[in-house]
């Protein structure tokens, strides 16, 4: 979700500074519009001060503390023990092979989701010359569907005598056990994370490539760039912004899968899938609410980290 | 750019038609599957087609499960939270698109920061939230989260963008108070905005898992997805054809309207971003 944030952030300051006589206008208001305004207001305010303030505060107040799920409906009752929930976190075997795994889907999933996006929506864009709308929405509908629905699919597609394995024996092919055996639920969940992204990425780069002027490459051609000269030379940089937007955007949802890898394995088996968020949802049933709370944090430090690093790497160069 | 060779393109169309297969293999799985009996599943289970065309599996599905109340409460919470999403985040895209006020520079960042913040990170305080309100294990739990959605605020906010200042201070100058403006100018005007809020909203409290899979904990309570969750988990004790009968139903609600409203889904992912 963080596109958006960058996009208003450049949308908004541009949209205020076009409109004619803006900044004088915007200042001040009627009293009644005023008034307005907060009216207008208050249902996302409340909600957000509800589900999102309230949770951030109470998620760092009670990771620094033993809270268990009995203090849950009297939170009050619980021991300040600073950041030990955090040292007991970070040195917890079963916390630190999720974070691997987590870092192991975004590394596996992202630019294979990437690029795949982006090789569909170069050829939609000007590869072919029917079916453009058929096309994009087959590699959408994955993206919309419910994700427990799909799971069910996935599970008896992928198990042992489902259909992916009958037909891969028809073929004379292996029959792997794609869920049961560590190396296989990897694949299995890499593969279901891309089929549910690519969509998305497609889109997204379909978007920006609509914003390539096509006069650049009427030029680049006459003289005489080929195909991927043109890709790599135009292309590529014009699109530097989207790309840089798309990957921040698909490693923080990487970075937070959670029905994957939940839902096809529980995490299993060994604990080979098993993500940061299925490892705080699990903390969570044990009634480790501390715990869970801690890794919550340390997952939302994570996803901030990364989301800045990517946007200073990928920002343009003057 | 103007002309492919006819060989680029027939190359083209076979890419597109590979990846398009394997995007909507798992749909015809399930359709098949869906249909198959039991026996067939014991019997020939990686066959790809039912020998004959079985409805027992959706009549089992309604007749002696609970998931007919769990569709019932699925479109309970996401009829409220379309009608929310696009009333609420109207208002407030209204107010921070169009109204002048001190604290607008607070709010707006407000709405980008909540869209940030990723959910899994906060299910666990918002369950201690909602159990102090007393709420746990009620569909109004379930549906608070996604009544207004932050992005939908935002969708709004950028729509509201494109209605004329010119025609409001106008409408003002001829006396039209406050409500009125946002109801015979503002909502008409932005119909398209309203639609993809609309959508947006239905796709996120249909699909919502996690959240109702925490605080639904009765089944009367549950939604769909967390009932058919919980089903495919028990998965010793219950057939592959109910649970594909279950996932077709859980599907169809959002195929068909993807069916017709295609433009809807597009721009709404495609100007937010969204995952």
């Amino acid at each position: 979700m963080s596109t958006t944030a960058t996009r208003t952030m450049v949308t908004s300051g541009a949209s205020t500074r076009r409109r004619p006589g803006g900044t004088r206008r915007m200042r001040e208001g009627s009293k009644a519009e005023t008034t307005t305004a907060w009216l207008f207001l208050s249902p996302f305010l409340a909600l957000f001060l509800l589900f999102t303030g309230i949770p951030a505060i109470l998620a760092i107040g009670a990771s620094l503390t033993d809270m268990t799920a009995r203090d849950i409906r009297d939170p009050l009752g619980v021991n300040f023990t600073g950041f030990d929930g955090f040292a007991k976190v970070i040195t917890n075997p079963g916390f630190q092979s999720a974070f691997f795994n987590t870092i192991m889907f975004v590394v596996l999933c992202v630019p294979i989701s990437m690029a795949l996006g982006l090789a569909l929506a170069l050829m939609l864009n000007n590869g072919i010359r029917r079916l453009k709308t058929f096309f994009r929405a087959a590699v959408y509908v994955p993206v919309i569907t419910n994700i427990v629905a799909a799971a069910v699919i996935w599970q008896y597609a992928f198990s042992i005598t489902g259909p992916v394995n009958s037909s891969l024996g028809d073929l004379g092919l292996p029959e792997p056990n794609w869920l049961g055996e560590p190396g296989w639920a990897i694949t299995t969940v890499v593969l279901m994370g891309v089929w549910r992204t690519t969509g998305t990425c497609m889109i997204l780069f379909l978007a920006g490539l609509q914003a390539v002027p096509e006069e650049i490459y009427e030029a680049a051609a006459t003289d005489g760039a080929g195909t991927w000269r043109r890709l790599w030379s135009i292309t590529l940089p014009l699109l530097r912004p989207t790309t840089l937007l798309i990957t921040v955007l698909m490693t923080v949802s990487f970075l937070n899968i959670f029905e994957e890898p939940y839902l096809l394995t529980k995490g299993g088996p060994l604990g080979s899938t098993k993500s940061i968020a299925v490892w705080v949802y699990e903390q969570f049933g044990f009634g480790n609410v501390s715990a869970s709370m801690a890794g919550s944090v340390l997952l939302l430090l994570l996803v901030g980290i990364v989301a800045i690093v990517q946007f200073r790497m990928l920002r343009p160069k003057h | 750019m103007k002309t492919l060779s006819p060989t680029r393109q027939a190359l083209n169309y076979t890419a597109l038609i590979v990846v398009t297969v394997f995007m909507l293999l798992p749909f015809v799985w399930v359709f098949f599957g869906s249909f198959k009996t039991q026996s067939e599943f014991l019997g020939n289970p990686g066959a790809w087609f039912p020998e004959s065309f079985q409805i027992d599996n959706y009549i089992q599905l309604f007749a002696d499960r609970e998931f007919g109340s769990y569709m019932m409460n699925s479109f309970v919470v996401s009829g409220v939270a379309i009608v929310g999403n696009v009333l609420f985040s109207a208002m407030a895209g209204y107010a921070l698109a169009k109204l002048r006020f001190r604290g607008k520079n607070v709010v707006f960042p407000l709405v980008i920061v909540s869209m940030i913040v990723p959910y899994v990170a906060l299910f666990v305080p918002q369950f201690v939230v909602v159990v102090q309100m007393g709420l746990v294990n009620s569909l109004v739990a379930i549906i608070l989260p996604v009544l207004i959605l932050p992005l939908c605020v935002f969708i709004m906010r950028q729509f509201a963008h494109g209605v004329p200042f010119e025609l409001m201070e106008a409408a003002r100058l001829d006396g039209a108070g406050e409500g009125r403006l946002f109801f015979r100018i503002f909502l008409p005007l932005t119909g398209p905005g309203l639609a993809t809020v609309a959508i947006l909203s239905f796709l996120t409290s249909w699909n919502n898992f996690l959240w109702p899979l925490v605080v639904a904990q009765s089944q009367d309570t549950y939604t769909a997805p967390v009932g058919l969750s919980v089903a495919s988990q028990a998965s010793n004790t219950i057939s592959f054809g109910l649970l594909l009968a279950g996932a077709v139903v859980v599907l169809l609600p959002i195929l068909i309207l993807f069916l017709f409203l295609q433009k809807y889904f597009i721009q709404g992912v495609a100007t937010a971003g969204l995952k």
